[in-house]
């Protein structure tokens, strides 16, 4: 009887090479039919629009502000509309030759936000410097001192109204939140339930109609003869429903608190709002930094709705510029690319920096 | 020497949680009533001011408007309500096929990232991070202004066999209505209790000997199969009623108007956006020994993806879906900025017509808070079916 005799199985040959970009495209690219064929059928499709696109885009162009050129047969994207409404894509109504107004407060109000992203300025006096940068904000934008002309407010519009809508009322609904999403963890039942329903209720309908309500409604819940400015309506709608949303956010984290916490804080002494600020909202808070971070954007994104009830930010201002004049009316797809792209930098950047904020706070979870 | 005493516990002091808890509560209470009453006092006498009437008597009244687009036939000679009506459907055609579209889509594209393939990796990535970061209002105004300024006219449309797509949007065949098409409808409806029937007999007979059973392919053969053969014995009828070109319009057939399909089409591609991402974090979310565990109990690929992951990927999926399902039909409300006639839109009008303003955002609110709590309360019943049930 013969013993098997042990055959190793032949070794299977080594990868050719599997780092570097040819090893890369091998796998990622060709690995197995399956994908061969993806990259066949994507490829083929990628070929045929992407040549015409970029014609279109890029190389049969217009650049300059001159619409004759634009009509020829055959040219591409008319970036000329860009330059020549430039001023009033982004200023909307505001006055012509006062123009560098808006555009100051802008750049103030964009330094300030890309400062408190900064960690190095989180300091007790960036609050000082919000209050003071949205008091010059509102002063070089309103007039009236200064030798400023007056500009009312129906004429401010643009991206200046797009930041100062969405800033302003992210900025307002973040602390009403807290207590709201306080007021549903709350042990007391009629706060909870006051809580519970206005959450419900906001949720429960499209902003549309909410800045319906600002716009329509609102003068008539307030007394005889007192007005308030459009502006300051469709603000305090958005900041309810922003309130409403980041309330169920910040309800989350806090209800991720571990109970033991709780207990421990009731153990040490400390009092309810001890117990809040110092124990539970920093942990709860670090959280849900994702849901916030989301929050704002969409508020940011929102805040192009306004335009249903005439205020000219910047999506209004856009249709504002070309549809008041027949020559460029052609060519609003261009313009809606353009401020596309404005929202696009703007949500983008915010959501790489939520990116960046989520593995700073989570740093104390590493080990 | 005496201990230190504890402060004396009277239920009603100032120390005593309950009772500070109590004042709160009604402190309140009185607020918001107050704020209430007040608001609800202005507004009343404002409306005397200004003549204005309320109540919802004018819902009886002749609309005197036309609306663009409706499901069933509507003149400007009547009721409002009828119009409420006709603006209520036309939302919910736009969210119960948007749901479906979107959850299509969304799925697709959030499976695509997992992909092996770059090239439909990074394209997918590319979607989610292009359509998620735009406004989408500006992307239905976008859509509409694809529709209304770059398609042709509708006196040379582009053809694709049977559809045109022109500036009137998209016309195609719709079947001539037979009464075959009636026994084909009854005959899926008894495909589908068949397949009920033939599930439950599986499921039994898997408990009972152990051998899996076709739980997908067979109960939609049943369905289909049942569906052709009650076709088929009402007669078989397969004509088609054709768009054709006319003078100045494409006649006949079925129709989708531009607003429709700009609605429809940009929020399924911006919620889509979102459910990819939710579809994607949930299977990220099925740890990956679950999948290995199961390749070493010998499940095939397809059994390991319905039986292991799907059901825990499920139950991180669901409740997100259901929120971005309502901020579908929530957006669904800036149809109004394109001039698709939703209830919103309608809303609106009455407004402007009447004067009613409180009455017409009633209507919208009511709306949709109960379309939402319809999806709510529908995507629950689901998410507790789907809940892993833990013992």
């Amino acid at each position: 009887m013969s013993a098997t005799t042990f055959k190793p199985i032949e070794a299977r040959p080594a990868p050719v090479k599997t780092d570097g970009l040819v090893a890369w495209i091998r796998f990622n690219l060709f690995g197995d039919w399956k994908t061969t064929l993806g990259t066949l059928i994507i490829g083929a499709f990628l070929l045929a629009i992407l040549p015409r696109f970029l014609n279109w885009a890029l190389v049969q162009a217009v650049w300059v502000p001159n619409f004759e050129a634009c009509h020829v047969e055959g040219a591409g994207a008319c970036w000329g509309v860009i330059v020549e409404k430039f001023r009033i894509i982004i200023f909307g109504r505001f006055p012509f030759e006062e123009q560098w107004r808006p555009l100051i407060a802008t750049l103030l109000l964009c330094s300030l936000l890309v400062a408190s992203c900064m960690r190095m300025f989180w300091k007790a006096w960036l609050g000082l410097a919000w209050v003071v940068v949205l008091g010059s904000f509102f002063l070089l934008m309103s007039g009236g001192v200064f030798g400023m002309s007056k500009v009312d407010t129906d004429r401010w519009g643009g991206l200046p109204l797009t930041l100062l809508l969405s800033s302003l009322s992210m900025a307002m609904a973040f602390p009403l939140a807290l207590l709201i999403a306080l007021g549903r963890r709350s042990n007391l039942p009629a706060i909870k339930s006051l809580c519970t329903i206005y959450v419900e209720l906001i949720r429960g309908v499209p902003l549309i109609s909410v800045l319906f309500m600002a716009s329509f409604m609102f003068p008539l819940l307030m007394p005889q003869g007192f007005n308030i400015d459009v502006l300051v309506r469709v603000l305090a709608g958005i900041t309810l429903f922003a309130a409403a949303y980041m309330a169920e956010v910040i309800r989350g984290g806090l209800q991720a608190v571990p109970k033991g916490q709780i207990e421990a804080a009731a153990t040490l002494g400390l009092s309810y709002w001890q117990t809040q600020r110092k124990i539970v909202l920093p942990q709860a808070l670090s959280m849900v930094v994702p849901g916030i971070m989301n929050n704002f954007i969409s508020t940011f994104k929102d805040t192009s709705l306004v335009t249903i009830v005439s205020l000219y930010e910047l999506t209004g201002s856009m249709s504002l510029a070309l549809n008041s004049d027949a020559d460029w009316r052609p060519y609003k797809i261009e313009g809606y690319l353009f401020i596309a792209l404005i929202y696009f930098g703007f949500c983008f950047s915010m959501s790489r920096y939520s990116l960046w904020i989520e593995k700073q706070v989570n740093k104390s979870k590493l080990r | 020497m005496s201990t230190p005493s504890s402060p004396p516990k009277k239920s009603w002091s100032w120390r005593s949680q309950a009772f500070r808890g109590l004042l709160y509560q009604i402190i309140a209470i009185v607020v918001v009533l107050l704020a209430v009453l007040y608001l609800a006092h202005n507004t009343t006498t404002n409306m005397k001011l200004r003549g204005i009437q309320s109540g919802f008597d004018f819902l009886t009244g002749p609309a005197g408007f036309d609306i663009g687009e409706s499901f069933f036939a509507f003149d400007s000679g009547e009721s409002y309500w009828r119009a409420y009506l006709v603006g209520f459907v036309n939302t919910l055609r736009v969210a119960v096929v948007g749901i479906v579209l979107t959850t299509l889509l969304g799925t697709l594209i959030g499976v695509g990232r997992f992909s092996r393939n770059a090239l439909i990796r990074g394209l997918c990535s590319a979607y989610v991070e292009f359509f998620r970061n735009i406004p989408v209002l500006l992307q239905l105004l976008m859509w509409y202004l694809m529709f209304t300024e770059v398609l042709p006219a509708s006196n040379e449309p582009l053809v694709f066999g049977p559809f045109f797509l022109s500036k009137g949007g998209l016309n195609f065949p719709i079947p001539e209505w037979a009464t075959g098409h009636v026994w084909g409808a009854w005959g899926l409806l008894a495909g589908v209790i068949g397949a009920v029937l033939y599930r439950s007999y599986a499921k039994k007979s898997f408990e009972q000997t152990g051998r899996v059973k076709s739980m997908f392919w067979a109960p939609l053969a049943i369905v289909l199969g049942a569906g052709i053969l009650g076709w088929l014995l009402g007669g078989a009828p397969t004509a088609l009623n054709m768009p054709v070109q006319g003078e100045f319009a494409i006649e006949n057939g079925g129709a989708l108007t531009p607003e429709y399909l700009s609605v429809l089409l940009g929020l399924t591609i911006y919620t889509a956006a979102f459910v990819s991402e939710v579809v994607r974090g949930g299977i990220q979310s099925v740890a990956l020994g679950q999948s290995e565990a199961a390749a070493a109990l010998g499940l095939s690929r397809g059994q390991t993806m319905r039986l292991v992951m799907l059901p825990q990927a499920l139950r991180v999926i669901i409740p997100p879906v259901t929120n971005q399902y309502l901020n579908l039909t929530k957006n669904s409300s800036l149809a109004v900025a394109i001039g698709y006639p939703d209830v919103v839109s309608i809303a609106n009008t009455a407004i402007n017509q009447t004067g009613r303003a409180v009455e017409c955002i009633a209507i919208i609110m009511l709306v949709y808070l109960s379309t939402s709590l319809f999806t709510s309360i529908t995507m629950n019943w689901y998410n507790t079916r789907s809940a892993i049930k833990e013992r």
